[in-house]
Protein backbone atom coordinates (compact mmCIF):
# COMPACT_ATOMS: atom_id res chain seq x y z
CA UNK A 1 0.00 0.00 0.00
CA UNK A 2 1.64 3.64 -0.71
CA UNK A 3 0.31 6.88 0.17
CA UNK A 4 1.20 10.11 -1.43
CA UNK A 5 1.61 13.37 0.26
CA UNK A 6 2.27 16.52 -2.69
CA UNK A 7 3.40 19.45 -0.60
CA UNK A 8 6.43 19.49 1.60
CA UNK A 9 5.19 22.06 4.45
CA UNK A 10 3.65 21.59 8.11
CA UNK A 11 0.54 20.11 6.71
CA UNK A 12 2.50 17.40 5.29
CA UNK A 13 4.20 16.94 8.10
CA UNK A 14 1.17 16.25 9.75
CA UNK A 15 -0.83 13.93 7.97
CA UNK A 16 1.96 11.58 7.91
CA UNK A 17 2.27 11.50 11.49
CA UNK A 18 -1.13 11.09 11.91
CA UNK A 19 -1.68 8.65 9.07
CA UNK A 20 1.03 6.34 10.94
CA UNK A 21 -0.02 6.88 14.68
CA UNK A 22 -3.29 6.32 13.17
CA UNK A 23 -1.92 2.33 12.11
CA UNK A 24 -1.54 2.34 8.61
CA UNK A 25 1.89 0.50 8.15
CA UNK A 26 2.20 1.09 3.95
CA UNK A 27 4.62 3.49 2.62
CA UNK A 28 4.36 7.16 2.46
CA UNK A 29 5.67 9.43 0.35
CA UNK A 30 6.59 12.97 0.75
CA UNK A 31 7.06 15.36 -2.96
CA UNK A 32 7.80 18.42 -1.95
CA UNK A 33 9.02 20.94 -4.68
CA UNK A 34 11.53 22.61 -1.90
CA UNK A 35 14.86 21.19 -1.00
CA UNK A 36 13.97 21.59 2.78
CA UNK A 37 12.70 19.32 5.50
CA UNK A 38 9.06 20.60 6.54
CA UNK A 39 10.06 24.04 8.37
CA UNK A 40 8.16 26.88 10.55
CA UNK A 41 7.88 29.91 8.17
CA UNK A 42 6.30 32.66 10.56
CA UNK A 43 9.69 33.83 11.27
CA UNK A 44 10.64 34.31 8.06
CA UNK A 45 9.41 37.44 7.91
CA UNK A 46 10.41 38.29 11.67
CA UNK A 47 13.09 37.31 13.22
CA UNK A 48 15.05 35.19 10.51
CA UNK A 49 14.57 38.16 8.53
CA UNK A 50 16.35 40.43 10.63
CA UNK A 51 18.63 38.32 12.63
CA UNK A 52 19.33 35.72 9.97
CA UNK A 53 18.25 32.37 8.34
CA UNK A 54 19.45 29.16 9.96
CA UNK A 55 17.78 26.42 8.00
CA UNK A 56 18.16 23.68 10.13
CA UNK A 57 16.79 26.05 13.29
CA UNK A 58 14.01 26.27 11.73
CA UNK A 59 13.10 22.86 10.31
CA UNK A 60 10.60 21.24 12.32
CA UNK A 61 10.97 17.93 14.21
CA UNK A 62 10.64 14.91 12.83
CA UNK A 63 8.60 12.28 15.40
CA UNK A 64 9.72 8.66 15.23
CA UNK A 65 6.67 8.07 13.55
CA UNK A 66 7.92 9.41 10.30
CA UNK A 67 11.03 7.82 10.31
CA UNK A 68 10.14 5.44 7.59
CA UNK A 69 8.77 8.30 5.49
CA UNK A 70 10.14 9.15 1.79
CA UNK A 71 10.86 12.39 0.78
CA UNK A 72 11.14 13.45 -2.20
CA UNK A 73 12.89 17.04 -2.30
CA UNK A 74 13.00 19.23 -5.21
CA UNK A 75 10.74 17.79 -7.45
CA UNK A 76 6.88 18.22 -7.90
CA UNK A 77 4.03 16.42 -8.95
CA UNK A 78 3.12 18.53 -12.35
CA UNK A 79 -0.12 16.43 -12.95
CA UNK A 80 -2.42 13.99 -11.44
CA UNK A 81 -4.77 11.14 -12.36
CA UNK A 82 -6.79 10.31 -9.73
CA UNK A 83 -8.88 7.90 -11.87
CA UNK A 84 -5.10 6.04 -12.41
CA UNK A 85 -4.44 6.60 -9.00
CA UNK A 86 -0.84 8.24 -10.89
CA UNK A 87 1.13 11.11 -9.88
CA UNK A 88 2.91 12.88 -13.05
CA UNK A 89 6.53 14.50 -11.58
CA UNK A 90 8.18 17.60 -13.39
CA UNK A 91 11.60 15.35 -12.81
CA UNK A 92 9.64 13.15 -15.69
CA UNK A 93 8.68 10.08 -13.33
CA UNK A 94 5.47 9.18 -12.03
CA UNK A 95 4.27 7.56 -9.04
CA UNK A 96 1.45 5.32 -8.25
CA UNK A 97 -0.52 5.80 -4.86
CA UNK A 98 -3.66 4.38 -3.24
CA UNK A 99 -4.24 7.22 -1.24
CA UNK A 100 -3.37 10.96 -1.72
CA UNK A 101 -2.96 13.77 0.58
CA UNK A 102 -2.96 17.17 -1.05
CA UNK A 103 -1.04 19.81 0.87
CA UNK A 104 0.47 22.22 -1.78
CA UNK A 105 -0.31 25.43 -0.12
CA UNK A 106 -0.15 28.68 -1.63
CA UNK A 107 2.33 30.91 -3.37
CA UNK A 108 2.14 34.46 -3.20
CA UNK A 109 0.04 36.27 -5.74
CA UNK A 110 1.44 38.97 -8.10
CA UNK A 111 0.35 42.32 -9.88
CA UNK A 112 -0.63 41.70 -13.19
CA UNK A 113 0.39 45.09 -13.89
CA UNK A 114 3.18 46.58 -16.59
CA UNK A 115 6.88 46.79 -15.95
CA UNK A 116 9.24 44.72 -15.72
CA UNK A 117 8.66 41.61 -13.31
CA UNK A 118 12.56 41.59 -11.61
CA UNK A 119 13.52 42.87 -9.07
CA UNK A 120 10.16 42.53 -7.19
CA UNK A 121 10.35 40.20 -4.11
CA UNK A 122 7.87 38.12 -2.38
CA UNK A 123 8.32 36.28 0.50
CA UNK A 124 7.22 32.85 1.13
CA UNK A 125 10.05 30.16 1.10
CA UNK A 126 13.46 29.80 2.64
CA UNK A 127 15.40 31.03 -0.47
CA UNK A 128 12.74 33.87 -0.47
CA UNK A 129 13.66 34.89 2.48
CA UNK A 130 17.70 34.41 2.03
CA UNK A 131 17.76 36.54 -1.28
CA UNK A 132 15.22 39.21 0.35
CA UNK A 133 17.66 39.22 3.40
CA UNK A 134 20.47 39.95 1.33
CA UNK A 135 19.15 42.49 -0.17
CA UNK A 136 17.82 44.73 2.35
CA UNK A 137 21.13 44.23 4.40
CA UNK A 138 22.21 46.43 1.21
CA UNK A 139 19.58 48.89 0.85
CA UNK A 140 18.50 52.40 2.34
CA UNK A 141 14.69 51.91 1.08
CA UNK A 142 12.22 49.53 1.02
CA UNK A 143 8.40 49.82 -1.03
CA UNK A 144 5.79 47.20 0.36
CA UNK A 145 3.28 46.32 -1.79
CA UNK A 146 0.35 45.20 0.01
CA UNK A 147 -0.63 45.88 4.09
CA UNK A 148 -1.56 42.40 5.21
CA UNK A 149 0.53 40.30 7.22
CA UNK A 150 3.42 39.60 5.53
CA UNK A 151 3.32 43.14 4.10
CA UNK A 152 3.07 44.63 7.66
CA UNK A 153 5.76 42.48 9.07
CA UNK A 154 8.06 42.85 6.49
CA UNK A 155 7.61 46.30 7.08
CA UNK A 156 8.38 46.31 10.94
CA UNK A 157 11.64 44.06 10.27
CA UNK A 158 12.84 46.27 7.50
CA UNK A 159 12.48 49.46 10.16
CA UNK A 160 14.61 47.55 12.86
CA UNK A 161 17.21 46.94 10.54
CA UNK A 162 17.26 50.83 9.52
CA UNK A 163 15.35 50.53 6.53
CA UNK A 164 13.22 53.71 5.47
CA UNK A 165 10.50 52.19 4.84
CA UNK A 166 7.28 53.06 2.67
CA UNK A 167 4.12 50.54 2.14
CA UNK A 168 0.98 51.30 -0.52
CA UNK A 169 -1.91 48.68 -0.85
CA UNK A 170 -5.59 49.30 -2.01
CA UNK A 171 -7.10 48.36 1.55
CA UNK A 172 -8.08 51.46 3.32
CA UNK A 173 -5.78 50.55 6.55
CA UNK A 174 -3.21 47.97 7.51
CA UNK A 175 -4.83 44.11 8.09
CA UNK A 176 -8.13 45.43 7.86
CA UNK A 177 -10.01 42.29 6.71
CA UNK A 178 -8.19 40.50 10.11
CA UNK A 179 -8.22 43.14 12.16
CA UNK A 180 -11.47 45.50 11.04
CA UNK A 181 -11.28 49.11 10.85
CA UNK A 182 -10.31 50.08 14.93
CA UNK A 183 -7.81 48.12 15.40
CA UNK A 184 -6.32 48.63 11.83
CA UNK A 185 -6.38 52.08 12.22
CA UNK A 186 -4.55 51.34 15.72
CA UNK A 187 -1.67 49.22 14.04
CA UNK A 188 -1.82 52.11 11.64
CA UNK A 189 -0.54 54.62 14.43
CA UNK A 190 1.65 52.12 15.96
CA UNK A 191 3.89 52.04 12.21
CA UNK A 192 3.66 55.35 11.60
CA UNK A 193 5.48 56.40 14.84
CA UNK A 194 8.16 53.84 14.35
CA UNK A 195 8.54 55.80 10.47
CA UNK A 196 6.59 54.50 8.26
CA UNK A 197 4.82 55.79 5.40
CA UNK A 198 1.83 54.45 4.41
CA UNK A 199 -0.46 55.17 0.83
CA UNK A 200 -3.70 53.32 1.30
CA UNK A 201 -6.71 53.22 -0.41
CA UNK A 202 -4.54 53.29 -3.88
CA UNK A 203 -3.88 51.28 -7.08
CA UNK A 204 -0.78 50.35 -8.57
CA UNK A 205 -1.04 51.10 -11.99
CA UNK A 206 2.75 49.74 -13.07
CA UNK A 207 6.19 48.91 -11.81
CA UNK A 208 8.51 51.40 -13.28
CA UNK A 209 12.21 51.18 -13.92
CA UNK A 210 13.96 49.17 -17.19
CA UNK A 211 14.71 46.21 -16.56
CA UNK A 212 14.51 45.53 -12.89
CA UNK A 213 11.66 47.46 -11.00
CA UNK A 214 12.98 50.36 -8.76
CA UNK A 215 9.49 51.77 -8.19
CA UNK A 216 5.74 51.93 -9.08
CA UNK A 217 3.05 54.57 -10.45
CA UNK A 218 0.33 54.61 -8.32
CA UNK A 219 -3.34 55.13 -9.54
CA UNK A 220 -3.50 58.56 -8.25
CA UNK A 221 -0.29 59.35 -10.72
CA UNK A 222 1.80 59.50 -8.68
CA UNK A 223 4.95 57.93 -8.47
CA UNK A 224 7.34 56.00 -5.90
CA UNK A 225 11.12 54.71 -5.62
CA UNK A 226 13.23 52.71 -3.68
CA UNK A 227 15.79 49.71 -3.55
CA UNK A 228 14.08 47.38 -2.78
CA UNK A 229 9.92 46.25 -3.57
CA UNK A 230 8.51 43.58 -1.93
CA UNK A 231 4.96 42.29 -2.94
CA UNK A 232 2.53 40.69 -0.72
CA UNK A 233 -1.10 41.14 -2.15
CA UNK A 234 -1.95 37.69 -0.61
CA UNK A 235 -1.75 34.23 -2.09
CA UNK A 236 -2.92 32.03 -4.84
CA UNK A 237 -3.30 28.23 -4.15
CA UNK A 238 -1.81 25.82 -6.06
CA UNK A 239 -4.07 23.90 -7.79
CA UNK A 240 -2.45 23.91 -11.24
CA UNK A 241 -1.66 19.68 -10.58
CA UNK A 242 -5.22 18.92 -10.21
CA UNK A 243 -6.87 19.94 -13.00
CA UNK A 244 -8.88 17.65 -15.03
CA UNK A 245 -10.15 15.62 -12.07
CA UNK A 246 -13.47 17.03 -11.93
CA UNK A 247 -12.62 18.90 -8.78
CA UNK A 248 -14.14 21.84 -7.45
CA UNK A 249 -10.81 23.75 -7.64
CA UNK A 250 -12.61 27.20 -7.34
CA UNK A 251 -10.84 28.48 -4.39
CA UNK A 252 -8.51 25.33 -3.14
CA UNK A 253 -9.81 22.47 -3.17
CA UNK A 254 -12.98 21.79 -1.22
CA UNK A 255 -13.11 18.80 1.84
CA UNK A 256 -15.52 17.65 4.15
CA UNK A 257 -14.70 17.71 7.60
CA UNK A 258 -13.10 14.44 7.76
CA UNK A 259 -10.89 16.47 5.21
CA UNK A 260 -11.81 13.96 1.98
CA UNK A 261 -11.83 15.63 -1.23
CA UNK A 262 -15.31 16.24 -2.31
CA UNK A 263 -16.27 14.96 -6.17
CA UNK A 264 -13.91 11.60 -5.70
CA UNK A 265 -14.05 8.28 -4.42
CA UNK A 266 -10.69 7.77 -4.66
CA UNK A 267 -9.02 7.86 -1.19
CA UNK A 268 -8.10 11.86 -0.99
CA UNK A 269 -7.66 14.50 1.62
CA UNK A 270 -6.47 18.07 1.56
CA UNK A 271 -4.70 19.46 4.06
CA UNK A 272 -3.34 23.00 5.70
CA UNK A 273 -3.64 26.38 3.37
CA UNK A 274 -5.43 24.99 0.59
CA UNK A 275 -7.91 22.81 2.11
CA UNK A 276 -11.48 24.64 2.14
CA UNK A 277 -13.91 23.15 4.40
CA UNK A 278 -16.94 24.41 7.03
CA UNK A 279 -16.05 26.05 10.41
CA UNK A 280 -19.01 24.42 12.24
CA UNK A 281 -18.36 26.60 15.22
CA UNK A 282 -18.89 29.37 13.10
CA UNK A 283 -21.02 28.56 9.99
CA UNK A 284 -21.75 26.47 7.62
CA UNK A 285 -19.81 28.36 4.97
CA UNK A 286 -16.42 26.82 3.31
CA UNK A 287 -13.55 28.78 3.94
CA UNK A 288 -10.11 28.21 3.13
CA UNK A 289 -8.06 30.17 5.94
CA UNK A 290 -4.50 30.46 6.61
CA UNK A 291 -3.76 30.43 10.14
CA UNK A 292 -0.95 29.01 11.77
CA UNK A 293 -2.52 25.98 13.92
CA UNK A 294 -4.68 24.72 10.71
CA UNK A 295 -2.11 22.58 9.12
CA UNK A 296 -1.39 20.67 12.48
CA UNK A 297 -5.52 20.25 13.30
CA UNK A 298 -6.09 19.35 9.21
CA UNK A 299 -2.99 17.21 9.23
CA UNK A 300 -4.14 15.22 11.65
CA UNK A 301 -7.32 14.65 10.83
CA UNK A 302 -6.52 14.31 7.65
CA UNK A 303 -4.13 11.58 8.38
CA UNK A 304 -7.00 9.48 10.61
CA UNK A 305 -9.01 9.91 7.66
CA UNK A 306 -6.47 8.12 5.10
CA UNK A 307 -5.95 5.28 7.47
CA UNK A 308 -9.52 4.56 7.79
CA UNK A 309 -9.71 4.46 4.28
CA UNK A 310 -6.98 2.55 3.09
CA UNK A 311 -7.69 0.07 6.13
CA UNK A 312 -11.10 -0.70 5.27
CA UNK A 313 -12.86 1.22 8.45
CA UNK A 314 -16.13 3.57 8.60
CA UNK A 315 -14.49 7.56 8.45
CA UNK A 316 -15.55 9.15 11.56
CA UNK A 317 -17.31 12.57 10.27
CA UNK A 318 -16.85 15.15 13.29
CA UNK A 319 -17.91 18.48 12.89
CA UNK A 320 -14.89 20.77 12.48
CA UNK A 321 -14.32 22.22 15.84
CA UNK A 322 -10.92 23.57 15.47
CA UNK A 323 -10.35 27.53 16.27
CA UNK A 324 -8.06 29.47 13.95
CA UNK A 325 -5.48 31.17 15.91
CA UNK A 326 -2.92 33.93 14.56
CA UNK A 327 0.17 35.83 15.39
CA UNK A 328 2.19 38.49 14.17
CA UNK A 329 4.97 40.33 15.74
CA UNK A 330 5.55 43.96 15.18
CA UNK A 331 8.27 45.75 16.72
CA UNK A 332 7.80 45.10 20.48
CA UNK A 333 3.97 44.31 19.71
CA UNK A 334 3.01 40.53 20.03
CA UNK A 335 -0.67 40.69 17.87
CA UNK A 336 -2.77 37.29 19.08
CA UNK A 337 -5.81 36.18 17.30
CA UNK A 338 -8.22 33.82 18.37
CA UNK A 339 -11.39 32.48 16.63
CA UNK A 340 -12.54 34.45 13.09
CA UNK A 341 -12.21 38.23 13.76
CA UNK A 342 -12.65 38.96 10.09
CA UNK A 343 -16.81 37.54 9.89
CA UNK A 344 -17.63 39.84 12.96
CA UNK A 345 -19.46 42.95 11.97
CA UNK A 346 -18.89 44.97 14.97
CA UNK A 347 -16.08 45.42 17.44
CA UNK A 348 -15.46 46.41 21.50
CA UNK A 349 -12.35 47.06 23.32
CA UNK A 350 -12.86 44.71 26.32
CA UNK A 351 -9.40 45.28 28.27
CA UNK A 352 -6.66 47.99 27.99
CA UNK A 353 -7.36 50.98 25.74
CA UNK A 354 -6.23 51.60 22.46
CA UNK A 355 -2.69 52.76 22.73
CA UNK A 356 -1.42 50.03 24.48
CA UNK A 357 -2.25 46.67 25.78
CA UNK A 358 -5.47 45.81 24.57
CA UNK A 359 -7.83 42.72 24.29
CA UNK A 360 -11.06 43.67 21.17
CA UNK A 361 -13.67 41.38 21.02
CA UNK A 362 -15.35 40.52 17.74
CA UNK A 363 -19.02 40.20 17.09
CA UNK A 364 -21.42 39.07 14.61
CA UNK A 365 -24.79 40.23 15.81
CA UNK A 366 -24.87 39.19 19.75
CA UNK A 367 -22.12 36.76 18.65
CA UNK A 368 -18.63 36.43 20.33
CA UNK A 369 -16.92 35.14 16.50
CA UNK A 370 -13.35 35.88 17.50
CA UNK A 371 -10.56 37.95 19.73
CA UNK A 372 -7.55 40.18 19.15
CA UNK A 373 -5.19 40.93 21.60
CA UNK A 374 -1.69 43.36 21.97
CA UNK A 375 0.42 41.80 24.46
CA UNK A 376 -2.47 40.91 26.63
CA UNK A 377 -1.81 36.57 25.99
CA UNK A 378 -3.06 36.42 29.91
CA UNK A 379 -6.46 38.30 29.14
CA UNK A 380 -6.80 36.00 25.99
CA UNK A 381 -6.49 32.66 27.37
CA UNK A 382 -9.76 32.24 29.26
CA UNK A 383 -11.52 32.68 25.41
CA UNK A 384 -10.47 29.50 24.40
CA UNK A 385 -13.42 27.97 26.36
CA UNK A 386 -15.28 31.18 25.59
CA UNK A 387 -15.43 30.20 21.82
CA UNK A 388 -15.42 26.74 22.14
CA UNK A 389 -18.83 26.70 23.75
CA UNK A 390 -19.92 27.95 20.68
CA UNK A 391 -20.88 24.35 19.72
CA UNK B 1 5.93 12.14 31.33
CA UNK B 2 8.51 14.71 31.42
CA UNK B 3 7.60 18.29 29.67
CA UNK B 4 10.17 20.03 28.61
CA UNK B 5 10.54 23.83 27.30
CA UNK B 6 13.21 25.42 25.94
CA UNK B 7 12.99 28.82 28.10
CA UNK B 8 15.77 30.29 25.69
CA UNK B 9 13.27 30.24 22.91
CA UNK B 10 9.80 30.77 24.50
CA UNK B 11 8.48 33.88 23.99
CA UNK B 12 5.79 33.70 26.30
CA UNK B 13 2.57 32.75 23.31
CA UNK B 14 0.64 31.11 25.26
CA UNK B 15 -0.42 28.54 22.44
CA UNK B 16 0.73 25.64 24.15
CA UNK B 17 -1.56 27.37 27.62
CA UNK B 18 -5.01 26.89 25.41
CA UNK B 19 -4.02 23.06 24.42
CA UNK B 20 -3.41 21.88 28.11
CA UNK B 21 -3.86 24.09 30.27
CA UNK B 22 -3.34 22.17 33.41
CA UNK B 23 0.17 21.69 32.08
CA UNK B 24 0.80 25.02 31.05
CA UNK B 25 0.08 28.30 32.31
CA UNK B 26 1.26 32.07 31.96
CA UNK B 27 2.03 33.89 35.30
CA UNK B 28 0.80 37.47 36.16
CA UNK B 29 3.44 38.97 34.29
CA UNK B 30 2.46 36.81 31.40
CA UNK B 31 5.59 34.46 31.66
CA UNK B 32 5.38 30.73 30.82
CA UNK B 33 4.71 28.43 33.84
CA UNK B 34 5.01 25.12 33.36
CA UNK B 35 4.81 21.24 35.40
CA UNK B 36 8.06 19.57 34.73
CA UNK B 37 5.73 15.95 34.57
CA UNK B 38 2.37 15.43 33.19
CA UNK B 39 0.44 12.40 33.89
CA UNK B 40 0.49 9.16 30.38
CA UNK B 41 -3.37 10.40 30.01
CA UNK B 42 -2.30 13.71 28.78
CA UNK B 43 0.46 12.93 26.54
CA UNK B 44 -2.17 14.07 23.26
CA UNK B 45 -3.04 17.21 24.53
CA UNK B 46 0.59 17.76 25.55
CA UNK B 47 2.01 16.61 22.21
CA UNK B 48 -0.63 19.10 20.93
CA UNK B 49 1.13 21.67 23.11
CA UNK B 50 4.08 20.94 21.49
CA UNK B 51 2.77 20.68 18.18
CA UNK B 52 1.33 24.00 17.62
CA UNK B 53 3.98 26.22 19.71
CA UNK B 54 5.40 28.73 17.50
CA UNK B 55 8.68 28.80 18.85
CA UNK B 56 8.82 25.15 18.79
CA UNK B 57 10.64 24.92 21.75
CA UNK B 58 8.79 22.30 24.10
CA UNK B 59 9.80 18.95 23.93
CA UNK B 60 8.31 15.34 25.60
CA UNK B 61 10.96 13.13 26.79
Amino acid sequence: MSVAIVGGGLGALRTAESLVTAGYTGEVTVISDENFFPYNRPPLSKEALKGGIETEALEFKRKTSVDNVNWILGDRASQVSLANKSLTLASGGTLDFEGLAIATGIRPRRLSVEGPTLGRHTLRTIDDAKSLRSTLQNSKTLLVVGAGFIGCEVAATARLLGLSVTVVAIDEQPMVRPLGLDLASELRRRHEAKGVQFHLGVGIEAFTGEEVATGVRLSDGSELYADVIVEAIGSVPNTEWLSGNDLELSDGVLVDESMQVVGTDVPAVAVGDIARYPHRLFDDIPRRIEHWNLPTETGRRAGKTLAARLCGQEVLIEPVNFIPTFWSDQYEYNIQSFGMPGIADRQELAFGNWENELVVEYFRGDDLVGVVGIDSVPQLVPYRSRLMKRA
Amino acid sequence: MKVVVDMSKCQHYGQCCFEAEDVFQLDDDGKLVHAAEADESRRSDVESAADVCPMQAITIE
